[in-house]
């Protein structure tokens, strides 16, 4: 089995086949994050560009080290302080890029559909790193990963997704990757954030549950995940204030309770302390987010190892 | 596909391995073992299990993929499948002896020495192998060899274990 793809652009298009090599190749590389020398030569001569429009911090610097521990040269652009600022278009910069060498361009941009445009129109691979409200894929495969690590299976998984689903390309990432690999996923939130025909979404037979309860929502649950309110985002008002999303859909302790007791809890960050999450939980025996960010590094060096091949 | 070494061949031959691995390293103190993926797992299973049989000494092994560490990979369209490298314990100081089942070019014991020197600083580093095919195109060589085997450019020499083939055998094709 192998990665004949040019581009990761979602998970929407890839199958099962193509989410357990990236899998299994990321679990590989979890070994060279603990040695002593975390560096091997597969990428030496290829150049990775980080081309980020949109603030991030982890996902930037999660590609950032693992094009660096695959000895490949990377540059970061963000979008002050490049000729972005000075109105280059993207595909202008992104072509700039091409010429001076770029094999690999990751690319984050609020605008959906961005990358899968850069894609059509370069030679260079193009790793979608989050575009828009659509689609995260990196984020959904460390999420797989740190699930299948902990629970050592996949099929018929009770896994909620908790928030803003209709903001969020994790989300939407997640629902595709974890229906895709036999899980059953739930998305619990409020209405206003629950888009309509949702139920219909992802894999046929593996739709998700809705549930505009907490606590049903969550009853019974092998993972939760929970998402950041991204005030950012949101444009209009889909509840009246955070106190009050965060009094129905905060996870606490007690509510907690309602889940299986060997239930994980994710998030894939930052953190909103005290919204979405309750301290004691985000740093309680349940949660695994810190085991996220370390095999976001794994996944992303084995996207960039899979992908680097194509020539 | 003409059969060169049979199973007990290929015993007799691991038994030589064993055999001057101890007259290397006599008290097996510093000796731990690395099998290269995919077939030098279970000859460093195996050549383990001698040693402990002849000494009462539990001789630590680990397992070495070097894909990532391969001369080609920036000229292969598709990147080969990585495998775990599994090497529980410290290699500094150590006596290693690499293990694997085919000498031939010699280029994947060069991406493995670069791998292992990745991992630490042995004290030092031995080469033993079931088969050398001759065929060299960089200046490496075993210094332990478990049988000496005369094939052509355009053949293949094929090995076969039990743990990871389902059978025993040594084959030219």
């Amino acid at each position: 089995m192998q990665l004949k793809r040019k581009d990761l652009l979602g998970i929407e298009e890839l199958n099962r086949e193509e989410i357990e090599l990236i899998l299994e190749t990321a679990r590989s590389f979890q070994e060279v994050s603990g040695r002593e020398i975390k560096k091997v030569p597969a990428l030496r001569g290829k150049t990775v560009v980080n081309l980020f429009f949109e603030d991030s911090t982890r996902t930037r610097i999660s590609f950032e080290i693992a094009a660096k521990r695959l000895s490949a040269d990377l540059l970061t652009i963000t979008k002050s302080g490049s000729s972005v600022a000075k109105g280059e278009t993207l595909l202008d910069t992104a072509r700039n890029l091409e010429a001076l060498g770029a094999n690999l361009i990751v690319c984050r941009h609020r605008a959906s559909g961005a990358p899968h445009w850069l894609a059509r129109n370069l030679h260079a691979s193009v790793i979608n790193a989050g575009d828009g409200s659509h689609e995260h894929p990196s984020q959904a495969l460390l999420d797989l990963l740190t699930v299948a690590d902990r629970k050592k299976r996949m099929d018929g998984l009770q896994v909620a997704i908790v928030g803003d689903i209709a903001h969020s390309r994790v989300a939407r990432s997640n629902i595709y990757a974890f229906s895709k690999m036999g899980a059953q996923v739930r998305v619990v939130g409020p209405a206003t954030m629950i888009p309509r025909g949702i139920e219909n979404f992802g894999v046929r037979g593996q739709c998700p549950q809705v549930f505009y309860d907490l606590g049903n929502g969550i009853q019974d649950c092998d993972v939760i995940m929970m998402l950041r309110i991204q005030q950012e985002r949101i444009i209009w008002t889909p509840f009246s204030s955070l106190t009050e999303y965060s009094r129905f859909y905060g996870l606490n302790r007690e509510i907690l309770k309602r889940a299986k007791e060997d239930v994980i809890v994710m998030h894939p960050g930052p953190v909103n302390r005290g919204i979405e999450l309750e301290p004691e939980v985000a740093d309680g025996p349940h949660s695994v987010i810190l085991d996220q960010v370390a095999n976001g590094v794994a996944v992303r060096m084995a996207i960039l190892y899979l992908l680097s091949g194509h020539s | 596909m003409k059969p060169v070494l049979d199973a007990e061949e290929i015993k007799q031959a691991i038994q030589k391995i064993a055999r001057e691995i101890l007259e290397e390293e006599e008290l097996l103190e510093k000796v731990v073992l690395v099998g290269i993926t995919t077939r030098g797992v279970p000859l460093s299973q195996r050549v383990g299990a001698l040693l402990k049989e002849a000494k009462g000494i539990e001789v630590p092994a680990g397992v070495l993929d070097m894909t990532l560490y391969r001369d080609d990979l920036s000229r292969l369209s598709t990147h080969p499948v990585v495998r775990r490298t599994e090497i529980p314990f410290s290699i500094d100081g150590k006596s290693v002896f690499l293990l694997d089942d085919v000498l031939y070019t010699g280029r994947t014991i060069r991406g493995a020495l670069n791998a292992l020197f990745d991992l630490g600083r042995p004290d030092r580093v031995g080469l033993a192998v079931l088969v050398d095919r001759g065929g060299r195109e960089i200046p490496i060589e075993a210094g332990i060899v478990g049988i000496h085997v005369e094939a052509k450019k355009e053949e293949n020499v094929v090995v076969k274990l039990k743990e990871t083939d389902g059978e025993e055998g040594v084959f030219i094709e």
